[in-house]
């Protein structure tokens, strides 16, 4: 590309002016610190503007919108069955967990239900993106505090669940297989058992999960007492999911509002810890992937018979009305609010994202804190780009 | 380099500068949606393992980086940083870019805050299709820009503008 000086310099002032976001940040002395929005650390796009005085961060603000794709504006364009194709890619790393909320809520207006097996196989395969999403923040938080072996085992056992996914609906990331009324497929053969042996593998990881980074001394000096959020505050702030649980809040919409799975027929637990720093979400993250390891076990073995699919007609048209649905997702809760007018396509969709509720309190979380803790505050955090931009 | 830019360089002198620059590239990744983790998955994981290929992950800074990944979508408001990146990317330089969202704006072709396509900021040597590709896909994409480089003429390329695939 051949540019003039002057195309030069304003694309610098360009970039100068993009810097300056916020007259809190740049107005007092001190020293303005840019994370982002290429940084290891903010997992994809986040920017976050501090301002330093010394090693104490005064203030920080997160700046999203880096990988803003417009899905609201989006699913507006798109049939029904179209638009878990695109909610697939909200929060990548779970992608099944996203489809369900949107179907159900599709569900609630059609007044159709799924058959049980449906039901069950559903939960089954949300239990099993929990995993696969959860599992990575294992490794991914252990590397972002500095140990780097962490996110291999990640990576490693991550592909076995991945297997299984692909297994039933062909996809490694993008299952794109909940219809509904139902589910695109039944399990394929054998498929029940060799999960058995997964769940086993995941036992074993979250083990070695533990040994290696929850008991290790630097991990625990790099996160106990480090980014405490109070329940009253995590409240006000609208978290969600694990972060909130390791506030000390007993909530959990799998267990109080659960809507369309099966939750309420097997017997699980909901972890809490009461200390809400960055080490009690890293716990409770573990804590909840080894009860998904549970949860799954039962589920394979109480999967009832039957059909896969209920009776809808081919060509979707969801009445006029509206529906909000909530699930439990791997970040937290997740919820579709759908505006129907009768039409093919969804005259509205809100779609709560557990990512950005979160993303909303390190304004207040990251005042105070030294610089090398914004990294463990956020990693702890634990937000996927998809999901808070949307 | 003064051999390099005279543009008199000996065919064994090139091919042997092509095949050290072939198995010694260093890969700037630029993670930014889904994709990212595929390539996380083809870089970091034992599975995958790209470094058999020669390939090193993970520099502290694009000024070390001999190619870079675009994976994933590039929006509008992240179009300015990618191209910035890039530019401070020493010469040679490549670029693979990894899934739809990257080739040509993927399932948001009709969106209004995704730039449909890399290739209208920066120059693309290896498009890798798929939503997201499988790390296999990355890996391949890999083997095709290294062979790119083994037959590539450097006193060509030094002389003129960079390779810019249309």
């Amino acid at each position: 590309m051949v540019t003039t000086e002057s195309e030069q310099m304003a694309y610098i002032a360009a970039q100068a002016a993009d810097a300056r976001v916020n007259v809190e940040v740049e107005t007092d002395e001190g020293m303005t610190l840019n994370l982002g929005p290429q940084h290891p650390a903010t997992h994809g796009t986040l920017r976050i503007v501090a301002k330093l005085d010394g090693e104490m961060v005064e203030a920080a603000e997160p700046i999203m919108g880096y990988m803003h794709r417009g899905y609201e504006k989006l699913t507006e364009v798109r049939t029904y069955p179209q638009v878990t194709t695109l909610i697939n890619r909200i929060d990548w790393l779970g992608s099944f967990a996203n489809e369900v909320p949107f179907i159900l809520a599709a569900e609630q207006l059609m007044e159709v239900e799924a058959p049980p097996r449906a039901q069950w196989i559903r939960t089954l395969l949300f239990e099993l993106s929990r995993i696969a999403n959860i599992s990575l923040f294992l490794g991914d938080m252990a590397v972002q505090v500095g140990a780097t072996t962490p996110v291999f085992y990640a990576f490693r056992d991550r592909e076995f669940v991945l297997n299984q996914i692909e297994r039933v609906t062909g996809g490694r990331f993008h299952p794109n297989f909940d219809r509904i009324g139902g589910l695109k497929d039944d399990l394929p053969k054998g498929w029940i058992e060799e999960t058995g042996s997964v769940v086993n593998k995941m036992r074993d990881f979250c083990d070695e999960m533990e040994e290696l980074v929850l008991g290790n001394e630097i991990f625990q000096a790099r996160t106990r007492e480090i980014g405490v959020i109070p329940p009253d505050v995590a409240l006000a702030y609208g978290l969600s999911g694990a972060n909130l649980r390791a506030s000390g809040v007993d909530w959990d919409i799998r267990r109080d509002a659960n809507v369309g799975l099966v939750y309420d027929q097997i017997d699980w637990k909901v972890w809490t810890h009461p200390d809400g720093d960055s080490f009690s979400r890293f716990w409770v993250r573990l804590q909840e992937t080894r009860e998904a390891c549970n949860m799954i076990e039962q589920l394979l073995d109480g999967i009832p018979s039957g059909p896969i699919m209920a009776k809808v007609p081919r060509i979707i048209k969801v009445p006029a009305g509206e529906a909000y649905v909530a699930t439990e997702n791997p970040l937290g809760e997740m919820g579709y609010y759908i505006v129907s007018q009768g039409e093919l396509t969804p005259f509205r969709v809100k779609i709560r994202s557990a990512s950005f509720s979160n993303m909303s309190i390190t304004p207040w979380l990251l005042k105070g804190v030294f610089v090398p803790d914004i990294i463990s505050i956020l990693a702890s955090l634990y937000f996927i780009l998809g999901d808070i931009d949307r | 380099m003064g051999l390099v830019e005279s543009g008199k360089l000996p065919k064994p002198l090139t091919k042997i500068l092509n095949m050290s620059r072939r198995y010694s590239m260093w890969v700037y990744q630029w993670g930014l949606a889904c994709c990212a983790i595929e390539m996380g998955a083809a870089f970091a994981s034992p599975r995958y393992d790209v470094m058999r290929l020669g390939v090193i992950p993970l520099p502290a800074s694009p000024r070390q980086a001999d190619f870079l990944v675009v994976s994933g979508t590039v929006t509008d408001k992240m179009a300015p940083a990618v191209r910035r990146l890039w530019e401070q990317m020493p010469d040679p330089k490549y670029v693979i870019s990894m899934g739809s969202c990257a080739n040509c704006g993927g399932p948001y072709w009709d969106s209004y805050s995704v730039t449909k396509g890399v290739d209208q900021i920066i120059p693309v040597d290896v498009y890798v299709p798929g939503c997201p590709p499988r790390p296999e896909a990355l890996l391949e994409g890999i083997v095709l820009l290294q062979e790119r480089i083994m037959n590539e003429d450097m006193a060509e390329r030094w002389k003129g503008d960079p390779i810019v695939v249309e």
